[in-house]
């Protein structure tokens, strides 16, 4: 009969045992050595069922299939361009999915990305050798202009863009910002001087209190928000299997027509 | 990009905030520690926001140069070390920590805060040799002013060490301190645009026109400049600059 050794919720360190027995499953962060399930990261348990999954609290971000990240190129190739993701791989985009435009061969693909730019790609795979591919064909998914950027811990990504992207929309609104949030941990912020750093700012203060409860009104009474909190202002996000990851993209179709250049 | 950012600063100075929320002329906050390190004779570590840089004030004795034989030698070295900034490479030291290194002994020497002359044992044979050391330990911009600071605090705690019978003994430190008159302060004031400011953050920092770096006594007496970036500067320009360096100089001297 398997048993249970931690709770619930509990802050765990790499190489605690979890559980005895086969009656567990090893999720995300954990693994099985022998009949135990270890834990892999620091980070806090959380019981789903059978399947034991850890939340890490620290720690770089790692590549995963359909996040959206933001990313910097490094490298323009003969096929496409290479990207810098905030983490330890860099991500190809190859020119048959940047663009649906056709490109003659030996074209000039510096005008599409160049060395320098800040993109917003989706992962469409990462290979077991960490090979990390890119698209921009996509809802929102284009080059940045303008703006600045700013770097978070890209564990606190969820909660920065909350519920249905509650906390993001909540910023956005209560600032007039422009804001796109990678899973890498990049935010790329737009708008007035004094409304960024008012965003940054509740940005930052989302990250250092992360495991608070009830963020969203603090966030809330720190901004003098009054506005209703949890409704996206607009009903065309785009789904994905984790309730936490969404992207809203009027943004991204508002900010291409205030470019700085 | 690079460019976007440049613009999106300006488009910010303009309505004169920065990116995290200081004013033009705001300095970060300083913090001062005294005598980090045992081993050295003196020691500082300063820390200007998230920028951090260690310095250690060595003292040996030697032979003092044969055109100058009867005064002790200064020497600063500058590292920037990989764990400060990726863009860092260890090996020797490039050319902005080169500059930096130079920067800091400019001030130091032209100032004249030190009396040479008094470090000399014998002349022509013996002289004390005071060594200053800068470590980078965190670059989130402004490595100069904070080195230069760092000097400074470091050179303030140090004490020299026994000597006896033409014989050191680093073990027991004496309460004499190094003679000094002055306390010469570098302040690096930054253009961007039509727009000057201090202490720069890192980004603030790579998106520069030009700088200039100004080491001046209590007394505003000017020490030593050190221009960089790609941009010319005007004379009106210059003098707005060295009213600025004057004013914030006083604010960093208090912390000293």
């Amino acid at each position: 009969m398997g048993k249970l050794i931690i709770q619930d919720k509990a802050v765990v360190v790499p190489g605690e045992t979890l559980a005895e027995g086969m009656d567990y499953l090893p999720g995300a962060g954990t693994y099985r050595l022998g009949d135990k399930i270890l834990a892999e990261k620091l980070g806090l348990i959380n019981i789903d069922g059978r399947a034991l999954k850890l939340i890490p609290l620290s720690g770089r971000y790692a590549p995963k299939r359909n996040d959206v990240i933001i990313c910097k190129v490094i490298d323009v190739t003969f096929g496409g361009w290479r990207f810098e993701t905030n983490s330890a791989y860099s991500a190809m985009l190859s020119v048959k999915d940047a663009t649906s435009d056709y490109i003659a061969r030996g074209a000039d693909l510096t005008s599409y990305f160049d060395i320098g730019d800040y993109v917003v790609a989706k992962i469409t795979n990462v290979t077991s050798q960490k090979l990390v591919d890119l698209t921009t064909k996509g809802v929102g998914l284009k080059r940045l202009r303008g703006g600045r950027m700013i770097k978070v811990n890209s564990q606190k990504v969820p909660r920065i863009i909350g519920k249905q992207g509650s906390m993001v929309t909540m910023i956005k609104k209560a600032t007039n910002c422009n804001i796109v949030v990678g899973q890498n941990g990049l935010i790329w912020l737009s708008g007035e001087p004094k409304d960024e750093v008012t965003a940054v700012s509740a940005i930052r203060m989302i990250e250092a209190n992360s495991h608070i409860k009830g963020l969203t009104d603090k966030i809330k009474d720190y901004l003098g928000f009054t506005g209703e909190v949890g409704e996206p202002e607009h009903k065309e996000y785009e789904h994905k299997e984790n309730e936490h990851k969404e992207y809203g993209h009027k943004e991204y179709e508002s900010s291409q027509n205030d470019d700085n250049n | 990009m690079a460019d976007d950012l440049k613009s999106h600063l300006i488009s910010s100075f303009e309505k004169n905030v920065r990116f995290d929320n200081r004013g033009l002329l705001d300095f970060r906050n300083v913090v001062i520690e005294y005598s980090v390190s045992k081993n050295a004779e003196g020691s500082a570590r300063v820390k200007v926001g998230d920028t951090e840089v260690v310095v250690g004030v060595k003292l040996m004795i030697d032979k003092p140069f044969p055109d100058t034989p009867d005064e002790g030698v200064i020497m600063v070295n500058t590292e920037f070390l990989p764990m400060a900034n990726p863009d860092f490479e260890s090996g020797p030291p490039g050319i902005e920590a080169i500059e930096q290194a130079r920067v800091v002994d400019r001030g130091i020497r032209e100032s004249k805060m030190i009396d040479l002359k008094k470090l000399c044992i014998k002349k022509g044979e013996k002289v004390w040799i005071v060594s200053i050391d800068v470590c980078t330990l965190n670059d989130d911009g402004n490595l100069l002013d904070a080195s230069a600071l760092g000097a400074m605090a470091a050179l303030k705690s140090a004490r020299f060490p026994e000597y006896e019978n033409d014989e050191i003994n680093y073990k027991t430190h004496t309460a004499a301190k190094l003679p000094m008159k002055k306390q010469p302060v570098a302040v690096t004031v930054y253009k961007i645009g039509k727009h000057f400011f201090v202490d720069p953050s890192k980004e603030e920092e790579q998106n520069i026109d030009a700088r200039l770096t100004i080491t001046t006594t209590e007394d505003n007496t000017i020490c030593a400049l050190q221009k960089g970036g790609d941009c010319p500067l005007t004379l009106d320009d210059i003098t707005k600059m060295l009213d600025i360096a004057t004013k914030i100089s006083k604010e960093l001297r208090s912390k000293l």
